[in-house]
């Protein structure tokens, strides 16, 4: 099944020059995760070895190797974004999910990252919830984003 | 070229009057155009478009809504522009689903603006009072060249790309005109590259032409790392067949037979908006075999990477293409000979190529005429941080930062005043209040200890410390070094300490003499810019607020108080590859 997924999306992809990293972006794209099993796919699928994809895999920060949680939030730390308060925000985003710094929550619901730059600068700080930019984001809005109503989700350290 | 030449010229011909046909249609109907870049749905774009549409269906009118790109002016985004047939464009700013619900009811439904909601207007007709946009600072100041459609024309629509004169550049290029006069008009254009090096265009095509292989690539940087810039995204999200025409006048330039455009997976509006306009080209002939009827063939695709900064360095970006850790490779020999895949290949910015069009349209003399002198045509600046009026805005070269900062960003908020101003991207320079009187231009900004790079100029106003956006730039360039060259890795490294113990009043006396060593040594001993500019940020920082680093130093202070003792930021540069799972696994026994 996990196979059939993986080579479905290793074979799938749209633009005519398939490589190893084009392979592994496909998978993220489809499982989120690049697990075991993708990495011996596209190593055949491109005729190279585990470790070269291993290489490559290990180098890019956008994958990850353990599936994804349920939710994603990105933080801005970008200089922008840090003159414009970002890391009350931060702290904020790791207060609230009960964490020491990036990574999953204990409960594997939520992914809190530390983004270079999201991009969309003129609105620092910016934050990305499960692919939503959202800008000029202060520890209240960034609390409402995490809130139990629209998520199901209870924050560890959120009070609300 | 003589038995082909007329065919360019009449397949434009009916290419213009489909266009033609096609914009007049849109225009004799209400048009409502929602930025939707990223900077719009940030602002909440999504939730104003959607109600735009429910409004417009419930009242059942004859209006058309649009998603249009970014047009620079994102201290008002979400920005709607309402055009009723024969008036003017007229702008809504900082536009809710509420006031979509309005303007709706008022300007689509009874015919009637809001001058108490407008921003202002753009073009001919009647403004009801309503301040006319050229009239403003943020808008006269500007000369809009390559961004000159962002946010005007539905992105990857190519009827409405060639009515407002896209592909009549190239069309003259393929009518009558040789690959080496396209090279010469680019020369006398005085154009010079906009992803930091500013190096002479026309010079770098002749490299490529003048390459031996029958297979040559253009290449198109999107990588766009810098945080604080977003004008490549900009121009990809708001006009991506700019950057199509532009490339094809290039590779037609340069004998090329395909080109990419590198983008950074996860950038998924500038991904998708090249996509669909790619596949726009070649459904009307513009991009494939025998462009426009002409012997000329070229096509383009978008080549992904991952998130690595260093993905934007030439060679490094060829790797990534090739599906590789993009890491830097040793030049000689440079890509003009051998570059992807071990062909001639030309790396241009995608601002660099979005120029092309409109030169070739009105002669490389036009463009020459504006700007100042070595510094030709326009930089598209990204303003941000303690501004007024952040956004994209494309001014011609020979401004005073003064008037760029002051006179189209608005200053710094009330109450307070701008104290520094980082520029050209992390590995450019920061400079201080004094600076605001430079000429804006390349020579300028270089003797000046900073770079124009890619565009971006942070504004920091006198709350914020020079140390502590100095250890944020340092943290950024420590997190992105590629690894490949220890003087790099090992240096940014001791340079994050380093400034983090200064943040932390923990600095010693020798700390400032310690860090100089360590960059120069990573200037000497670095493959690529990451390590050589390395110590950009910190050199620039102490030369001209050398006192706020005695401060931490000498009188364990931050003068304005913001060097918190904790600095969060990603724990790690890359993971771990042995990871358990993996380590279990048969092939890693052997």
């Amino acid at each position: 099944m996990l196979r059939e997924r993986v080579r479905k999306a290793i074979t799938s992809q749209p633009q005519p020059v398939v490589t190893v990293l084009s392979s592994l972006l496909a998978v993220e794209d489809e499982m989120g995760y690049i697990p075991p099993e993708a990495v011996e796919e596209v190593a055949e699928h491109t005729q190279s070895t585990v470790n070269d994809v291993w290489a490559v895999a290990s180098f890019y920060t956008n994958f990850r190797f353990t599936s994804p949680m349920e939710r994603v939030v990105e933080v801005c730390w970008g200089p922008t974004c840090h003159l414009m308060g970002a890391q009350e925000v931060m702290r904020c985003a790791q207060e609230l999910l009960g964490m020491q710094g990036e990574g999953d929550t204990s409960d594997g619901k939520v992914t809190l990252k530390y983004n270079t730059c999201l991009g969309a600068c003129s609105q620092a700080p910016v934050v990305m919830a499960d692919h939503k930019l959202v800008g000029r984001c202060t520890p209240e809005r960034l609390a409402a984003l995490l809130r139990a109503e629209r998520t199901g989700y209870h924050a560890p350290g959120a009070h609300s | 070229m003589t038995t082909t030449g007329s065919a360019p010229a009449s397949a434009y011909e009916s290419l213009r009057e489909r266009a033609q046909a096609h914009w007049a249609a849109l225009e004799s109907r209400p048009l409502v155009r929602v930025g939707m870049d990223a900077t719009g749905r940030a602002a909440g774009g999504l939730d104003v478009v959607a109600s735009f549409r429910t409004e417009v269906a419930s009242h059942g009118l004859q209006a058309t809504v649009s998603e249009v790109g970014c047009l620079g002016l994102c201290f008002a985004e979400p920005l709607v522009d309402i055009k009723l047939p024969g008036g003017p464009r007229v702008f809504y700013g900082n536009v809710t689903p509420a006031i979509a619900r309005e303007l709706v009811e008022s300007c689509l439904v009874k015919g009637v603006h809001r001058p108490d909601l407008a921003l202002g207007t753009l073009g001919e007709g009647p403004a009801h009072g309503i301040p006319r946009l050229e009239d403003q600072p943020y808008w006269k100041l500007q000369v809009r060249v390559a961004t000159r459609l962002c946010g005007t024309v539905q992105p990857a629509d190519l009827n409405q790309y060639v009515a407002n004169g896209g592909y009549a550049g190239l069309a003259k290029a393929l009518a009558g005109m040789t690959p080496k006069a396209v090279q010469d008009e680019m020369t006398k254009s005085g154009m010079r590259g906009r992803g930091g090096a500013a190096f002479p265009t026309g010079t770098k095509w002749s490299f490529l032409a003048g390459a031996r292989g029958a297979v040559k690539y253009v290449l198109v940087n999107c990588e766009e790392g810098d945080p604080g810039a977003f004008n490549d995204k900009g121009i990809l999200e708001g006009d991506p067949l700019t950057l199509l025409e532009g490339t094809t006048i290039c590779g037609f330039a340069t004998g090329a037979v395909q080109g990419y455009v590198f983008i950074r997976h996860g950038n998924d509006g500038p991904i998708e908006k090249t996509r669909a306009a790619i596949v726009e080209a070649r459904k009307a002939g513009l991009l494939g075999k025998n462009i426009m009827g002409s012997s000329f063939s070229f096509d383009i695709d978008v080549a992904l990477t991952g998130e690595s900064y260093v993905s934007g360095e030439e060679t490094a970006l060829m790797e990534a293409i090739e599906g590789k850790r993009s890491m830097p490779r040793a030049r000689p020999p440079f890509p003009a000979n051998v570059g992807l895949w071990g062909k001639p290949s030309n790396i241009n910015n995608v601002k660099t190529l979005a120029y092309a069009p409109e030169i070739m349209r009105n002669g490389g003399e036009w463009f020459a005429t504006i700007g100042f002198e070595r510094s030709k045509g326009t930089a598209i600046l990204c303003l941000t941080g303690a501004v007024k009026r952040p956004g994209m805005y494309e001014v011609p070269f020979g401004l005073k930062l003064r008037d760029v900062v002051d006179g189209i960003a608005g200053g710094s908020p009330e109450g307070s005043k701008v104290k520094l101003l980082q520029t050209g991207g992390p590995l450019g320079g920061v400079l201080d209040a004094r600076s605001l009187d430079l000429t804006l231009d390349f020579e300028t900004m270089a003797r000046a200890g900073a770079i124009m790079g890619s565009g971006g100029i942070i504004v920091g106003d006198d709350r914020v410390c020079a140390v502590d956006l100095t250890r944020n730039l340092v943290a950024f360039c420590q997190f992105e070094s590629c690894g490949k060259c220890f003087p790099c890795r090992l240096g940014m490294t001791n340079l994050l300490e380093t400034v983090e113990r200064i943040c932390q009043m923990q600095g010693q006396a020798q700390d400032l003499d310690l860090m100089r060593s360590i960059g120069t040594t990573m200037q000497a001993g670095s493959l690529c810019g990451h390590g050589q500019l390395g110590f950009n940020p910190i050199s620039s920082a102490i030369r001209f607020f050398e006192a706020d680093f005695r401060s931490h130093i000498v009188d364990r202070r931050c003068p304005t108080g913001s060097c918190t003792a904790v600095f969060l930021k990603p724990t790690r540069t890359r993971p771990v590859a042995t990871s358990e799972w993996y380590a279990k696994r048969e092939y890693a026994k052997t």
